[in-house]
């Protein structure tokens, strides 16, 4: 059997629209892998401690709150904490293009705003399991 | 070997890893399960069951806290459909068991099918023998949204629990054959959308005493928190039940020769799959396709000629 790839679709902090993180998630079902939606409102703790019992290659970060910079750099940082720096970890929601390269720094491997198309994000996560 | 050693030192990434590479069917998971096998046995499984959106996650949930706060290490498997098109799945069970967040005694996986029918997948139960060798005091597994007959979880948990919910049929739903005959506690769950006292009474009114124990009728709220501590109640009075006499050691029996006779299905399989088929099978495949032998015949010819083993 092949392996699955395994991805994590979480929404940090406290907006609750979730409707992006949900094409998402279907997408990469559609694509043959096994997406873990865990659903609104988590702290980055809650998201690193998930995807490590459930395995993951990668986390999709969704935040439409603005509160970006706090949080994705937060989960990036705790993955390594753990010992589970491996994890690939990208970001979408209204992210400002000047975040952008700040967040790369910081880790986040790709940021996707509104309107990428699907199949890119598809193909982000397909080389992430690699 | 070093995952499993990390394993039994408590380490979660570990125990996560062995779990994908038994999911996975890795070359090395048979050994790792083998050098598992041994710390296994301690924890009690809880099997969770019943038609799909009538809480099933959500009582896990509470449930775990309820345990959590009884001083018991909890693991959760819970299992969500694969799609037979794509091979994809979405594994949603995990928003309703928010709660536990980082909880150092709690391990929660999602596990999709995989093309395995009843309601499991394949590799449900060697997840929750590393979670028990994890040392988890009891292990809940959630199947699949089920319908009427998926019974599986019944002949691989220590207890099964079966939850209906109000308003969803009448007493002759009850009287069918199936899921509700292998329920060792029934739960009648969303006791806030009303009607729940016919449905438990329908249900009790169907429970006859199976050695020595008559299947409890729970009714909770999941979502209002309410009936959580009687429904532990009642698994622990089953789990006290079993451990008393000599049913626990019998349901041990049945639950290894279930799964001696899976692996010898699945070993058989491998064996005969295209790569190692061989010479013999080939020849037997053309003689059944020019009318020459049955299939039957065919197979009992090639088991036959099997070389014994040891």
């Amino acid at each position: 059997m092949p392996k699955k790839i395994r991805v994590l679709i979480a929404k940090p902090g406290l907006d609750g629209h979730d409707r992006g993180a949900k094409v998402v998630a279907r997408a990469l079902r559609d694509a043959g892998m096994e997406v873990i939606y865990t659903g609104l409102r988590q702290t980055p703790e809650d998201i690193v401690e998930a995807a490590i019992q459930e395995d993951v290659d990668a986390i999709g970060l969704s935040c439409l709150s603005g509160a970006h910079m706090a949080l994705f750099p937060g989960v990036v940082k705790l993955l390594k904490k753990r010992g589970a720096g491996d994890i690939v970890v990208a970001g979408g929601g209204i992210i400002p293009d000047e975040d952008i390269p700040k967040l790369k720094k910081a880790g986040i491997q790709a940021v996707f705003g509104p309107g990428t198309p699907l199949t890119e994000i598809v193909q982000f996560f397909r080389n992430a399991a690699k | 070997m070093k995952l499993v050693e990390q394993v039994l030192k408590g380490d979660k990434r570990a125990v996560a890893k062995l779990i994908s590479m038994v999911e996975d069917d890795d070359p090395g998971a048979t050994e790792a399960l083998a050098s598992v096998y041994p710390k296994t046995g301690k924890a009690h499984v809880v099997g969770f069951t019943g038609p799909p959106g009538v809480g099933k996650s959500s009582l896990i949930n509470r449930l775990v806290r309820e345990f959590r706060s009884r001083g018991k290490k909890v693991g959760v498997v819970a299992v969500d459909p694969t799609s037979p098109f794509t091979g994809g799945a979405v594994l949603g069970d995990r928003i309703r068991m928010a709660d536990t967040g980082t909880d150092p005694g709690v391990f929660i996986r999602s596990m999709a099918t995989r093309g395995h029918a009843g309601g499991l997948a394949l590799a449900t139960f060697d997840a929750v023998k590393v979670l028990d060798a994890f040392g988890m005091d009891i292990v809940f597994v959630e199947t699949v949204g089920a319908g009427q007959s998926e019974v599986e979880v019944a002949s691989r948990a220590h207890t099964t629990v079966v939850v209906q919910m109000p308003q969803s049929g009448d007493a002759v739903q009850v009287l069918k054959a199936g899921i509700l005959e292998i329920g060792d506690v029934y739960v009648v769950n969303k006791t806030d959308l009303g009607g729940a006292d016919v449905m438990a009474t329908n249900l009790q009114f169907m429970m006859d005493e199976k050695e020595g124990w008559r299947a409890p009728v729970a009714k909770t709220s999941a979502l209002e928190g309410k009936g959580i501590p009687e429904l532990a109640d009642a698994i622990e009075r089953h789990h006290k039940h079993l451990r008393s006499g000599p049913l626990w050691e019998r349901r041990e029996s049945d639950r290894a020769r279930k799964e001696l006779l899976e692996s010898m299905r699945r070993l058989l399989a491998e064996t005969f799959s295209e790569k190692g088929a061989g010479e013999a099978f080939e020849s037997n495949v053309k003689s059944i396709v020019a009318r020459r032998i049955d299939p039957r015949t065919a197979a009992a010819n090639l088991l036959h000629d099997l070389p014994r083993s040891g």
